[in-house]
């Protein structure tokens, strides 16, 4: 019988421990497909942030760094200048990337560094149990916003592919989501397409993820993809942002 | 062959020399020649110099330099080095080497850019969050800054721990001849614990998130271990003319410099004025301190600021002998006839006291 499904050799035998319904775990298998698809397991280094995502170390079998909160471009920085030849890829959330990281993101970003960030956008603050994230989009009811965003008070949702798109160091930039197969298989094409870029050494880049976090918008897995079509991608349109040649 | 530098530039030709690759700064003053010069030397010797964004992005990139294999550093001032402490917080937690260096300023905020010792408690006890320490090297000339910053990195490497650097403005920009014949580029180690990509080994990881407490705990002792160790083999220190001496003067850096200026007058006068002159600020000197205290019961304390290393000398002497302050915060620099003044204003009334 032909085997047509099974664990990604660069998965650890471990039990994710995300919610159901969560994007990460979608992204996590993603991601390590990836890795075995191009031979990448003994060259790939992993920068894993403070957010839902940090435990990837325990999931991915490749060397992996755990960084402070929203330094994860700059941990990368560091160790790509050292190691130009390896694959360098950071692991982060929208507070992370976004909020606390923002210079750090954005000045990698502008320097051009030879890394990939995969930014896993789900409008929240999950790990630390729902608050307002720096991408939670107007009117979105979390922790810390109980009436909803109100962007007098709490300012508005931030393309980060956009922001980035207008430094000239970017090479790379796409907004990808995992709420249907359809939009999962245009993830693992993006990511595949980031790391090309990373490899021929063209410059910084990233891919954005739309991403559901069922547990902390309140709803049920259905719903959460629903909501990531209807409402969350028409606030962060999926797509190419930006390409230079590769 | 000696050449004329400053502290600033020394330490970063030292740092070179030490095998030192990858040099990540921000500007602050009194230290920009420092990341100017490596500006320019770094990528010369086919190093990395990057100007950061900022001190969070500087030490965060000497992270991930040294967690991939280099010898890395950083360096900066007061306000810079407040920026820093979260990167050197889990540096200690990684157990990954680093060496940060701290031209000290006037402080707190802002400050100012004079040459200052109020950074002591700051360096010595950690610095950033939880149970860690940081050794801690103070240099008193340029030629000590070139000499110790080698020691440094090799500290940094031997117990995979940061180590800062604790110099000041003065030291910092003022020039003298200096050697670094002496240095040697290191040997290169193989180091088990660094990120390469999982190439014919299993894969690593490096991590300072420990959920299960009793883990949290052995990791904790670990490096409580590991700093005992320290604290066993690491301390230095110079005396000077401490036999014959009825009260020790106790000072570091460039306040040591200007007690030692002040006790060549003293003597003059046939006052009996000796040094103890900590090197590592951590681990303290407690030892050579409590010896000391056997026979000599005043210890004057005298440093650049309202009173820091005061408290080390007097945790030291755990309730023996008589402890005298002097200090001058705020970046003042005391000339060592006003330090030769109030010393010998102290040991004239110990003479007084004795006689009667
Ligand atoms: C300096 C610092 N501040 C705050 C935290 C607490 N913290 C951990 S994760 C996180 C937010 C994570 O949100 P995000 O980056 O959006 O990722 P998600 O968990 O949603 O995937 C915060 C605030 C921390 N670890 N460090």
């Amino acid at each position: 019988m032909k085997k047509v499904y099974s664990r990604p050799k660069s998965l650890k035998p471990a039990h994710f421990h995300y919610c159901p319904g969560c994007g990460h775990s979608i992204v996590n298998r993603l991601i390590a497909e990836v890795i075995d698809e191009m031979n990448l397991g003994d060259k790939i280094i992993c920068v894993a942030p403070a957010g839902c995502g940090m435990l990837i170390y325990n999931y991915f079998d490749v060397d992996c760094l755990e960084s402070a909160h929203g330094r994860g471009a700059a941990v990368a920085t560091g160790i790509k200048r050292v190691r130009p030849d390896n694959l360098v890829v950071s692991y982060q959330g929208d507070g992370d990337l976004a909020a606390i990281g923002t210079a750090e993101s954005f000045h990698a970003a502008n320097r051009g560094e030879n890394i990939t960030i995969i930014f896993v956008n789900n409008g929240v603050y999950g790990m630390t149990g729902g608050q307002m994230a720096p991408t939670t989009i107007l009117d979105q009811v979390t922790t810390t916003t109980p009436v909803g965003r109100i962007s007098e008070k709490a300012g508005h949702p931030v393309r980060m592919c956009e922001v980035l798109a207008v430094l000239d160091g970017t090479s790379y930039l796409e907004r990808v989501a995992v709420h249907k197969p359809a939009a999962i298989v245009a993830t693992k094409k993006a990511l595949v397409k980031a790391f090309q870029h990373q490899m021929n050494k063209t410059g910084f880049s990233m891919v954005e993820i739309l991403s559901p976090c069922p547990t902390n918008w309140k709803m049920d897995p259905l719903q959460a993809c629903k909501w990531v079509e209807d409402v969350m991608s028409k606030q962060f349109p999926i797509g190419l942002v930006k390409e230079v040649q590769c | 062959m000696k050449k004329l530098m400053s502290g600033n530039a020394a330490a970063g030709e030292a740092a070179v020399l030490a095998g030192c690759t990858c040099y990540f700064g921000y500007p602050i003053t009194p230290q920009n020649e420092l990341t100017e010069y490596m500006a320019k030397r770094v990528p010369e010797a086919g190093g990395v110099f990057i100007q950061s964004e900022s001190e969070i992005a500087a030490i965060n990139m000497v992270l991930g330099a040294s967690v991939a294999g280099a010898r890395a550093m950083t360096s900066s001032s007061g306000p810079g080095i407040s920026l820093k402490q979260e990167g050197i917080s889990y540096l200690a937690a990684d157990e990954l080497p680093a060496v940060i260096l701290n031209m000290v300023r006037g402080g707190p905020g802002m400050g100012n850019i004079s040459p200052a010792q109020s950074d002591y408690l700051q360096a010595t006890r950690g610095g950033g969050h939880g149970d860690y320490r940081t050794i801690v090297l103070a240099p008193s000339s340029v030629q000590e800054i070139a000499d110790l910053m080698p020691l440094a990195f090799d500290l940094a490497e031997k117990y995979r721990n940061p180590v800062v650097v604790l110099g000041d403005g003065m030291l910092g920009q003022m020039m003298e001849p200096v050697e670094f014949d002496h240095i040697k580029k290191p040997e290169p180690v193989a180091k088990d614990y660094i990120l390469t990509g999982a190439k014919g080994r299993p894969s690593r990881m490096v991590r300072s998130l420990i959920f299960d407490v009793k883990e949290q705990e052995e990791h904790n002792w670990k490096l409580a271990r590991k700093f005992q160790r320290i604290e066993q083999n690491e301390v230095r220190y110079e005396t000077h003319l401490v036999d014959d001496a009825e009260l020790v003067v106790i000072a570091y850096g460039t306040a040591a410099r200007i007690a030692k200026g002040a006790i060549a007058r003293l003597r003059q006068e046939g006052l009996k004025v000796g040094m103890i002159r900590p090197i590592t600020l951590w681990p303290f000197p407690t030892k050579i301190i409590q010896e000391t205290s056997k026979t000599i019961h005043d210890f004057f304390v005298f440093e650049m600021s309202a009173g820091q290393l005061v408290e080390d000398v007097k945790l030291s002497l755990e309730g023996k002998g008589r402890v005298h302050f002097y200090g001058r915060p705020g970046g003042v620099i005391p000339t060592p006839v006003e330090l030769f003044r109030i010393i010998s204003r102290h040991c004239y009334q110990i003479q007084r006291v004795k006689k009667s």
